[in-house]
């Protein structure tokens, strides 16, 4: 301990405390956050077979080692569940240099798209694809009821309150959820695609997503109680409506009452 | 026998009641007053009977409907809602949607009659304007009913934010907002009309007193003053044969107009449940309750208030280098809010009230009309009003600017700049459009009336001559084409002419310079004289369209 103190006025010993907080503060860090999500066990076979289709059809742009090049990023920590988004959704592969991917019809089989996946999750710890048991949808009325509440103060601003979608800047925009699986939903808030921020497991929690994708689904399932919704766009539609239908009914009834008389 | 007996008693009935209230007088006048008949008349009894549908079923809601920002749980039949925190607006108008038997019916005709009732006061004014049914004596009617349009929005605005959901709460958040960018007053105001920090736990019950009472109270009234003046005026009629000045033709109230417009009353309140039963408005269960931190993609206001919001959107935050809010004197300056929120709707309203006296300035014309001008006659006006519905339905389309973008997958920006620029050209290019279209719909029904219709028969005569024939009009169909009068431009007058005669009399030139002479009885003699054999008339004897307004119109070069 003397030895110590008598040191403690070396012209070095500041850089010796530096490091040691260093030290403390990464390792609590280490232990305290929450283990980045891996791959389930991929076969050796199924990431060099992933690894072909790579080749074949995403380096073209994301790089051979998928290091990412001017016309697209890297794929290296992104995981496999932001594979299984973008390709499961038909988003990739890009079919034109766009603002912002499509959805369009998917260009993969599920096996196919799983083998990327894991190719991609073998290049290093990335988001992985949820566990069975968040890809579907849950019926219970408390949690839809919360699945509302979470969506309307996280996402609401972006998809529409009842996830009809709106308009971002310069020609991208925040897409219709309404027949959008519990799986993409989930995967898409885990890794944040284009312009969406991501939401972590620490901010919502795994249950939580489940939540907000089933009050997607009632919403988008649930008969609507007062009939026809006009796409669910509020008052521009219907004011169209009552312009275009009303006032054409009325003003058209006011012909034929006033072409009686004359 | 009985009959007789139940006729005798009516008429003892009748007749006592008579002696007491006297009311065949009234009857007598009244049911003999006669209405002249045309479709774009009975835009203004869609007005009146939509606001009659209002107050019924506005009345049925009152009795569930609880103004209060109390918060409470919601423990009704929305799954989707239980066990939120709402306050007791939002869960009794949920209330009234999902539990009270026909509760969505009675709110969703309450809120479509309420878009059909502002669009049809829309409607009908832009009829008023276009056939000059605001000039002499009837002025003071048209402000009557601009006070109306005013207390419509109102009503329509107060209302929309009585359920305290998300999507209107935004919309009093702009309204805020817009009131506080008043300069040096704006946040005393929005503390005394909130009660406080927005949004404060006042607003709703003083909304709801607003929109249950003052505000219906005031537009009664104002129709009360409306209608009256209507039956004092007598109605306008369309220019015809047999109409005149001084005449009005059409039915008599009792029997025809009476069960006519009774039954028009029917049709509107019929087509009225029909959208109702039928369509989706306001959906409040998906909204939300209110709470000033969330905001969903696509929120508007009521499709009437839409140009407030699209002016807003439109407004930049910067011209080039100079912001447009600052602060000086200690006070912030919103420019950027007050100029699209406050300055242009107070603009476009002052014009509207002006503009009967406006046009009677610069036309120099105090003579009383009885008769509607056809909106081709009146190239300038028309023109002018057209302008001035584009300039609306420009700020409207700004306000729509996310929806356009989304589901025509053009760039929010690119349409942004498009709309800016629309706002400034817009409004001329559509005047200068419209009044070309009318002075050509007018040199048709001068050539019309002159030569009358082209049969498509050629004839060649037996010196090789070929012509079309024409068809003359019959004299009841050319009387509506000749019988406008011509137009003249206001004169600088005689000696020092001060500067505002100077402006009236560029504005008058404005007005009236490019004119097509009706066609003057001595023309219409001398087309038939010579136009026996229906000779096609040539291009060049078109009449004269410039500057110098003889009344006369032109000759025929023959």
């Amino acid at each position: 301990m003397k030895a110590l103190a008598a040191r403690r006025r070396h012209p070095l010993g500041g850089v010796v405390v530096m490091l040691l907080a260093l030290l403390v503060v990464g390792g609590a860090y280490s232990v305290l956050t929450p283990a980045p999500a891996s791959a389930a066990a991929a076969t050796d076979d199924d990431i060099q077979a992933g690894k072909e289709l790579f080749l074949a059809n995403c380096a073209n742009c994301h790089g051979l080692q998928a290091q990412g090049t001017d016309a697209g990023p890297t794929l290296i920590g992104v995981g496999s569940a932001s594979v299984d988004f973008q390709v499961g959704t038909g988003r990739m592969p890009l079919s034109a240099n766009q603002p912002q991917a499509h959805d369009k019809p998917v260009q993969f089989s599920d096996e196919q798209i799983a083998q990327m996946g894991a190719f991609v999750a073998s290049l290093g710890p990335g988001p992985a694809v949820p566990p069975a048991e968040f890809q579907e949808f849950t019926d219970d009325p408390e949690r839809i009821s919360k699945g509302n509440e979470l969506f309307r103060t996280n996402c609401a601003m972006c998809h529409n309150v009842v996830g009809a979608g709106g308009a971002l800047t310069r020609g991208k925009w925040a897409p219709n959820l309404q027949d959008v699986s519990a799986k993409h939903i989930y995967e898409a808030m885990l890794t944040g695609p284009q312009s969406m921020p991501v939401f972590n497991d620490a901010n919502i929690t795994p249950e939580e997503k489940q939540d907000i994708a089933s009050y997607l689904h009632f919403a988008g399932t649930e008969p609507s109680p007062g009939g026809l919704t006009l796409g669910g766009l509020g008052p521009v539609s219907e004011g169209l409506f009552a312009w275009a239908a009303g006032i054409l009914a009325l003003v058209g009834c006011a012909v034929w009452l006033g072409a009686k008389a004359s | 026998m009985s009959s007789i007996l139940t006729d005798k008693r009516t008429a003892t009935l009748a007749g006592y009641v008579d002696d007491r209230v006297g009311a065949s007088k009234i009857v007598k006048t009244f049911a003999r007053k006669i209405f002249p008949d045309h479709w774009s008349f009975m835009l203004g009894e869609v007005c009146l009977y939509t606001f009659v549908v209002l107050l019924i079923s506005g009345t049925f809601l009152t009795f569930w409907y609880t103004p209060s920002m109390a918060l409470t749980t919601y423990e009704g039949s929305y799954p989707a809602l239980v066990g939120q925190t709402v306050s007791e607006a939002y869960a009794t108008t949920l209330h009234i949607s999902f539990d009270i038997r026909g509760g969505l019916l009675i709110r969703q005709i309450h809120h479509w009659a309420a878009l059909l009732f502002v669009a049809a006061i829309l409607a009908h004014m832009a009829r008023i304007f276009v056939t000059g049914a605001f000039r002499k004596p009837r002025e003071l009617n048209w402000v009557v009913g601009c006070v109306l349009a005013i207390l419509a929005l109102a009503a329509g605005f107060t209302g929309y934010s009585l359920p305290d959901d998300l999507l209107s709460g935004n919309g009093l958040r702009i309204i805020s907002g817009v009131i506080q960018a008043i300069p040096v007053v704006g946040t005393y105001m929005a503390f005394f009309i909130f009660g406080g920090e927005f949004p404060g736990e006042v607003i709703i019950p003083r909304l709801f007193i607003m929109h249950v009472m003052l505000i219906p109270a005031a537009l009664l009234a104002m129709i009360g003053i409306h209608l009256g003046m209507l039956v004092m005026h007598k109605h306008m009629q369309f220019p015809g044969p047999g109409r005149t000045n001084n005449n009005v033709v059409g039915y008599p109230v009792l029997p025809v107009y009476a069960a006519k417009a009774g039954g028009f009353f029917f049709i509107v309140f019929g087509v009225v449940v029909l959208m109702a039963a039928t369509v989706t408005i306001n959906p409040i269960w998906n909204y939300g309750p209110y709470d000033p931190s969330p905001i969903g993609a696509g929120t508007q206001p009521d499709w009437y208030i839409l140009f407030v919001d699209g002016a807003l959107r439109l407004m930049p935050g910067w011209l080039g280098p100079v912001p447009t809010e600052f602060s000086t004197f200690g006070y912030v300056w919103s420019l950027n809010i007050l100029l699209p929120g406050a300055v242009v709707p107070g603009i476009m309203i002052m014009g509207l009230f002006a503009y009967p006296w406006i046009e009677q300035w610069l036309t120099g014309d105090t003579r009383e009309h009885h008769l509607l001008d056809r909106p081709r006659n009146k190239p300038t006006r028309t023109g002018l009003g057209v302008a001035a519905l584009v300039f609306y339905v420009v700020m409207a389309l700004a306000a729509t600017n996310d929806l356009v973008a989304t589901h025509f997958h053009i760039s929010i920006n690119d349409m942004t700049y498009v709309l800016r620029t629309l706002f400034f050209v817009g409004p001329p290019i559509a005047f200068w459009v419209t009044k070309r279209i009318c002075l050509g719909l007018q040199r048709r029904d001068r050539e019309l009336a002159l030569h009358g219709r082209e049969s498509g028969r050629i004839v060649r005569t037996a010196d090789g001559e070929y012509f079309e024939v024409h068809e003359p009009l019959d004299v009841y169909e050319r009387w509506n084409l000749v019988q406008h009068e011509d137009e003249v431009v206001v004169p600088l007058p005689q000696g020092r002419a001060t500067t505002l005669d100077k402006l009236r009399a560029r504005l008058s030139a404005f007005f009236f310079e490019d004119r097509i002479a009706p066609v003057t009885p001595a023309e219409l003699e001398a087309a038939h004289a010579h136009g026996g054999h229906g000779e096609v008339e040539s291009g060049h004897d078109v009449p004269a369209v410039g500057a110098t307004g003889h009344g006369t119109g032109s000759s025929h070069g023959h």
